[in-house]
């Protein structure tokens, strides 16, 4: 693996640890099984995109993209919440419909940002490589989300939301409104997800409809992933071990795409992928084994 | 015996690259996803490098790359080779190639293929004169040509179903030309669209007496579902013409257009005389010239039609 290789990955690890942070949200803070995700991310994309292409600022587009996705999100609980739609079905409608807002939203499948000005234009003109400049820029943004999501979950508030996502009927026993906490929480999920989207079209030049897909996969691969790694209690370990699991997962991305000397070929990818990501799993538990042995 | 045999497959390969280094030419190839249509065009390419004296596995190393459908992957294989910095890179498909613009700047040479609009795709500001260190060959098809087929094969069809999957940017593009260009040909343009292959069957069946030809551009999806929209064409005594001239053995009536492995053929030429220079964004942006009416006799049977003679001297080739 090049430098430029390895750096690139880290980039887009930094960028999908928007996308792990949300989905740690959903699926372990308010036990929320959310796919609204493969749709909220290009909805980010889409409107930073749309946003940009027509003259607009670029941070005023990655604002909106945030807004949106955190409508996205409260549609979703809303159907759970007050339509009483079961919660993975009422993510799944989310979703399909997204797909057609997507489009919507921008007119046709794919928007080109190649010769605008994006959020990391100004990092280009710097003299260090863009490989290493804007890996840090979205490091530095990934801090600031990290901990103001940190002091969120450990105020009040935010104590109240982890209750409710704990034992839905003892939290509202304890007089905290549930609904509400899961309105903003998966408000907040979606916003970060959205986030993600709107810098991944921006690094990469354009936002497509078909970017979605499989985003809830890599999602939970880099929680779940991150957490087995880094087993441990308090918030800022768990969101910072979501973090680590999505830049290794683009790490064993990145280790798979040059796997062809064992013979491999570019369609195994996927599979090699599945299996890198798995023997990480594993790993740590078989040296266990072995001391205990 | 196993661990041997891939013990040397590794080492062979070490070897190989250690000797052959002098003047071997490497190419990186990012394709969006494996398609009968891109693989065909990587082949055309492959196969005219190999007769203008680059012959894969001999002078030319190819690292071979598919995102699996992933835009995600199509970035990380970018950042690749950016850090490989192989001699040239061929992206197939419009994503892979917009992936490969972003993440290269003007280090390496690009040549895309299978692009349909790359102005609207923004890899180059000018058709004729790209500039940068990009070119490429379109995969625009021959639209105008196409209506004006069914138009002298069926003087008196008057409504023109299409149908199309509007989250694919290049059928998109092709539905706004048809719109434009189907009063011109005095016809009504019926639109119908389908987002999964799954749902292509629905969106031919409403089609059925609502229709007296139907269209199908060159689509990723609803070409992957083609025997569907063929089916309900046969029930309904439709004719079935495709943008895409491979459809045709799978049964529609006629298409008149170009083959993916001639596109690559030309994308590969393009790759030689980059490898040989030239500079990539001193060469023009190439559309295939070279067009062919391909028939269908069993197709036309199904529905009860006869083929005029004079189509079928035209005809390139005829499947019964």
């Amino acid at each position: 693996m090049s430098l430029i290789a390895f750096l690139g990955a880290i980039e887009l690890g930094l960028i999908f640890g928007f996308v792990a942070l949300g989905v740690y949200l959903s699926f372990r803070v308010l036990d929320f099984p959310d796919l609204t995700v493969d749709g909220s991310f290009p909805l980010g994309a889409a409107v930073a995109a749309v946003w940009i292409v027509g003259g607009g600022n670029p941070w005023v587009g990655t604002a909106l993209a945030v807004i949106a996705g955190a409508m996205a999100g409260t549609v979703t609980a809303w159907m759970a919440v007050k339509l009483k739609i079961l919660n993975l079905l009422a993510s799944i409608l989310s979703m399909i419909a997204l797909y057609s807002i997507n489009l919507r939203v921008m007119g046709r499948p794919n928007i080109a940002l190649l010769t605008d000005d994006t959020i990391f234009t100004p990092l280009e003109s710097l003299p260090v490589s863009r490989y290493v400049v804007f890996p840090l820029a979205i490091l530095a943004g990934l801090v600031v989300v990290t901990v103001l999501l940190n002091r969120f979950l450990n105020s009040e508030v935010g104590l109240a939301m982890r209750a409710t996502g704990e034992n839905a009927r003892m939290a509202s026993g304890n007089g905290i409104n549930t609904s509400v906490m899961v309105l903003s929480g998966m408000a907040l999920s979606n916003a970060l997800v959205a986030l993600g989207g709107a810098l991944f079209a921006q690094s990469q030049g354009s936002a497509d409809v078909t970017m979605g897909v499989g985003t809830i996969v890599v999602g939970l691969a880099a929680v779940i992933g991150g957490q087995s790694l880094i087993p441990g209690r308090t918030i800022l370990v768990a969101t910072l071990a979501c973090i680590f699991g999505s830049i290794l997962y683009r790490l064993m991305v990145a280790v798979a795409l040059n796997a062809d000397f064992i013979g491999l070929k570019a369609q195994d990818l996927n599979l090699v992928t599945a299996l890198l990501v798995g023997f990480a799993l594993v790993l740590p538990r078989l040296k266990l084994r072995r001391r205990s042995a | 015996m196993m661990r041997r045999r891939i013990l040397s497959t590794v080492l062979g390969s070490m070897l190989m690259a250690g000797v052959a280094q002098a003047e071997t030419v490497t190419l990186g190839i990012t394709q969006i996803v494996e398609h009968p249509a891109l693989d065909a065009s990587r082949q055309g390419a492959l196969d005219e490098l190999a007769e203008r004296g680059y012959v894969e596995g001999d002078n030319l190393e190819v690292d071979f790359q598919n995102a699996q459908g992933d835009t995600s992957i199509a970035a990380q294989i970018a950042r690749k080779f950016a850090g490989d910095r192989p001699d040239l890179v061929l992206a197939i498909s419009t994503p892979s190639a917009q992936a490969a613009a972003s993440a290269l700047q003007d280090d390496t040479p690009i040549v895309f293929t299978a692009v349909t609009d790359p102005l609207i795709a923004k890899l180059v500001s000018d058709m004729d004169a790209p500039g940068g260190n990009i070119t490429g060959v379109v995969d625009a098809p021959p639209l105008e040509a196409q209506l004006q087929l069914i138009r002298d094969m069926f003087p008196e069809a008057k409504r023109l179903g299409v149908i199309y999957n509007p989250g694919e940017a290049n059928s998109v593009s092709q539905a706004e030309k048809l719109n434009t260009m189907a009063p011109e040909l005095d016809f009504e343009l019926v639109e119908v669209t389908a987002s999964r292959t799954s749902e292509v069957m629905g969106a031919a069946r409403s089609l059925a007496g609502r229709a007296d030809a139907i269209y199908v551009p060159v689509d990723n999806t609803v070409v992957s579902a083609l025997e569907s929209v063929l089916k309900v064409g046969y029930d309904a005594d439709i004719p079935v013409f495709t943008g895409d001239n491979s459809s045709v053995e799978r049964g529609a009536l006629a298409s008149l257009g170009f083959s993916y492995y001639d596109m690559g053929r030309q994308t590969g030429e393009m790759i030689a005389s980059i490898l040989g220079g030239e500079k990539a964004g001193d060469l023009p942006v190439g559309t295939v010239e070279k067009l062919e009416l391909i028939l269908n006799r069993g197709a036309a049977e199904q529905i009860g039609y006869e083929i005029p003679a004079e189509f079928e001297e035209q005809a390139v080739e005829i499947f019964e």
